[in-house]
C-alpha cells in the first residue's frame, strides 16, 4: 500500500481501490472544518462522476463517506512516463470537454493523468470547481503548458498538439489566447497541487 | 553602509535608516482619514505636507552626511502617493549626491522579515490593506503562488469595521471584538486553486450584522473564515514546494488569531513559523532602506531619469541575485 500526504488530503492506494480522506485541520474551528471537508468531498465526487458523463475518463466512485472518497484504482502508466504528441492531443480533447461542461480541473499536469490502453484518465479533481468564465479556463490550460515546459524537451510540439485537440473538440480559441496572456502577465507561473 | 528608505505607498508615511546589522532610526507619520476609507488624493496631500518635517526630524538623530544611499518605495501602491515619495527621494539623492534605489514594496516586506527573523527559504504570507499574497522564491525571482482575486484582507476588515460604525484602522478593533465572540456563523469560504476572495464574505458579514447578530460574533465569524482561507493556501504552498518555513508579514501580521492559526498549521506539519516585530511587519521605511541596501550591494541603482513610479509593480519583476 502506498500513502501520499498532500496539502489537504491523505491518499491511500490499495490493490483495487484508492481511498482519499480529507483529514481534520486543527487551525480551523470545528464547525467550519467539518463543513468544508464534507462539502469538498461531495463536490469532488460529483465532479468526477459528471466528468465521466461528458466523456472524460475518470475513476468510478465506489463510495463516499463524510470526508472520504473510495474510487476505482486506474492501473496504467503515469502520462509523465509516456508523453507524446498523440497523448497531448487527447488531453486537449478531454480538457475541452470538461470546459464545455463548465468544469475547471484546476491541476492538469502529467502527474495527475494516467494512460490506460488508448485512454487518458483524469484522476485528481481535488482542485476542481465549476465556472463558465474564460479566465479560469485559461488558467487551467496555462497550468498544463507550464507543466509541459518543466518536464519535456519538445514541450512546444506537445503544446501545439494539445491546442489542436482542444479546438477540434469544440474548445474556445479565446481560452488559448487567454492562457498566453496569463503567461505574459507572469503570474501563475507555478501552480499548486493538493493530492 | 548606511541606507535611508522612504515608504508611502498608501496611508503610511515612514522614513527609516539602517545599516547591515540593524535598524538605526524609524519615524512614522501616517495619514488617518477623518471618516471613511483612504482617499488617494487626500493621502498624497498628507504625504506632501509631512514628508519634509519628517525628514528634518530624522536628520536630528542621524547625520545626513553619513547616509550612503537613498531608497524609496517605487510600487505597487497609489499613484499620487508614490509620486510624492519618489519626488522626495530624487531631491534627497541629488542634494546629498548619493545613489538612488527604487524598491518593490512587497519584496521589501519579505526581505526585512527574513532579515529580522532568520527565516531562510520561507513561504511568505503577505497580508495588508491592499495586498494578500502567498509568495516564495523560485530560482532568481519571488513568485506569487496565490493571491486575492479582489480586495486585500486589511481592506476587507476595514470595510466590515466601517459598516459596524468603527473607525480606520478597523483591523485591531475587529480583532478585539472577535476575542469575545462565541458563536460561529457560516460565511462564504472562497478558495479557488491557490487564489482566494474576500469581497463576497464582506457583504455576507455586513448582512449578518444588519440582521441583528452581535458585533462580537460577526467579527469572530469573519476572522475564523478569512484567516482559515489564508492558512489553507499557505499550507498548500508548503506542501507543493516542499518547504518548512512560514514567514508572516504585512500590517495584518500583527493579528494574534492569524498568527495562532499559522502556528498550529506549522506545528502539525513540522514547519517553523516566523513573524517580525510589529513595527517592521507593517509598512515602514526601514524595510525599504534595508532592501535598497541589499539591492545596491548586488549591483542595483536607479538613475533619476528611470525613477518613475510603478503603481502596478509586481514582485516577480525583480531579479533576485542575492541569497
Amino acid at each position: 500500500m502506498k500513502v501520499y500526504l498532500g496539502g489537504e488530503a491523505e491518499v491511500r492506494i490499495l490493490e483495487d481501490v484508492v481511498i482519499k480522506k480529507r483529514k481534520p485541520k486543527r487551525y480551523r474551528i470545528k464547525e467550519l472544518d467539518d463543513e468544508l471537508r464534507f462539502r469538498r468531498t461531495r463536490n469532488e465526487a460529483k465532479i468526477i462522476s459528471q466528468s465521466r458523463r461528458v466523456g472524460v475518463p475518470t475513476p468510478i466512485v465506489l463510495d463516499i463517506k463524510n470526508d472520504t472518497i473510495v474510487m476505482e484504482r486506474i492501473e496504467g502508466k503515469p502520462v509523465k512516463e509516456c508523453m507524446s504528441e498523440e497523448v497531448s492531443r487527447e488531453i486537449g480533447k478531454y480538457t475541452a470537454k470538461l470546459h464545455r461542461a463548465g468544469i475547471i480541473h484546476g491541476d492538469i499536469t502529467p502527474m495527475n493523468l494516467i494512460k490506460k490502453g488508448d485512454r487518458i484518465f483524469f484522476v485528481d479533481f481535488g482542485l476542481a470547481f465549476y465556472d463558465n468564465k474564460i479566465e479560469p479556463m485559461g488558467v487551467d490550460v496555462h497550468v498544463y503548458f507550464e507543466s509541459l515546459k518543466a518536464s519535456f524537451e519538445n514541450w512546444e510540439r506537445l503544446r501545439d498538439a494539445f491546442i489542436e485537440g482542444y479546438l477540434a473538440a469544440g474548445g474556445n480559441m479565446g481560452v488559448i489566447e487567454r492562457a498566453r496572456e496569463i503567461e505574459e502577465r507572469g503570474r501563475y507561473v507555478e501552480r499548486v497541487s493538493m493530492g | 553602509m548606511i541606507a535611508l528608505g522612504i515608504e508611502g505607498t498608501a496611508w503610511s508615511l515612514s522614513v527609516g535608516v539602517v545599516d547591515e546589522k540593524d535598524v538605526i532610526a524609524l519615524l512614522n507619520d501616517p495619514y488617518i482619514p477623518k471618516e471613511g476609507g483612504i482617499h488617494p488624493r487626500e493621502a498624497s496631500q498628507h504625504h506632501s505636507e509631512k514628508i519634509a518635517p519628517l525628514l528634518s526630524r530624522l536628520f536630528e538623530t542621524v547625520d545626513k552626511n553619513s547616509i550612503d544611499l537613498i531608497a524609496f518605495s517605487q510600487g505597487p501602491g497609489m499613484g499620487p502617493c508614490l509620486r510624492v515619495i519618489a519626488t522626495a527621494a530624487r531631491l534627497l539623492a541629488l542634494k546629498l549626491k548619493r545613489p538612488l534605489v527604487g524598491v518593490n514594496h512587497c519584496l521589501a516586506h519579505v526581505e526585512v522579515g527574513r532579515w529580522k527573523t532568520g527565516a531562510k527559504k520561507p513561504v511568505a504570507l503577505y497580508v495588508s490593506g491592499g495586498n494578500s499574497q502567498v509568495i516564495a522564491r523560485r530560482g532568481e525571482r519571488y513568485r506569487v503562488f496565490g493571491e486575492t482575486l479582489d480586495i486585500g484582507i486589511g481592506n476587507a476588515l476595514d470595510k466590515l469595521a466601517r459598516h459596524m460604525g468603527l473607525k480606520h484602522p478597523g483591523g485591531p478593533k475587529i480583532e478585539k471584538l472577535a476575542e469575545r465572540g462565541e458563536k460561529y456563523y457560516s460565511l462564504p469560504y472562497v478558495v479557488k486553486g491557490m487564489d482566494f476572495s474576500f469581497s463576497g464574505m464582506v457583504t455576507a458579514a455586513q448582512k449578518l450584522y444588519d440582521s441583528g447578530i452581535s458585533m462580537e460574533n460577526v467579527a469572530f465569524s469573519f476572522q475564523e473564515t478569512a484567516f482559515a482561507m489564508l492558512t489553507e493556501v499557505t499550507e498548500r504552498a508548503l506542501a507543493y514546494l516542499d518547504l518548512d518555513e512560514v514567514l508572516l508579514v504585512g500590517g495584518v501580521a500583527a493579528n494574534r488569531r492569524l498568527q495562532d492559526m499559522l502556528k498550529i498549521m506549522c506545528q502539525d506539519r513540522g514547519a517553523k513559523f516566523f513573524v517580525p516585530p510589529k513595527e517592521l511587519a507593517g509598512d515602514n521605511g526601514a524595510m525599504i532602506a534595508y532592501t535598497g541596501l541589499l539591492m545596491y550591494k548586488h549591483g542595483y541603482e536607479t538613475p533619476v531619469e528611470e525613477s518613475y513610479v510603478k503603481p502596478d509593480f509586481r514582485i516577480e519583476d525583480v531579479i533576485v541575485n542575492w541569497d
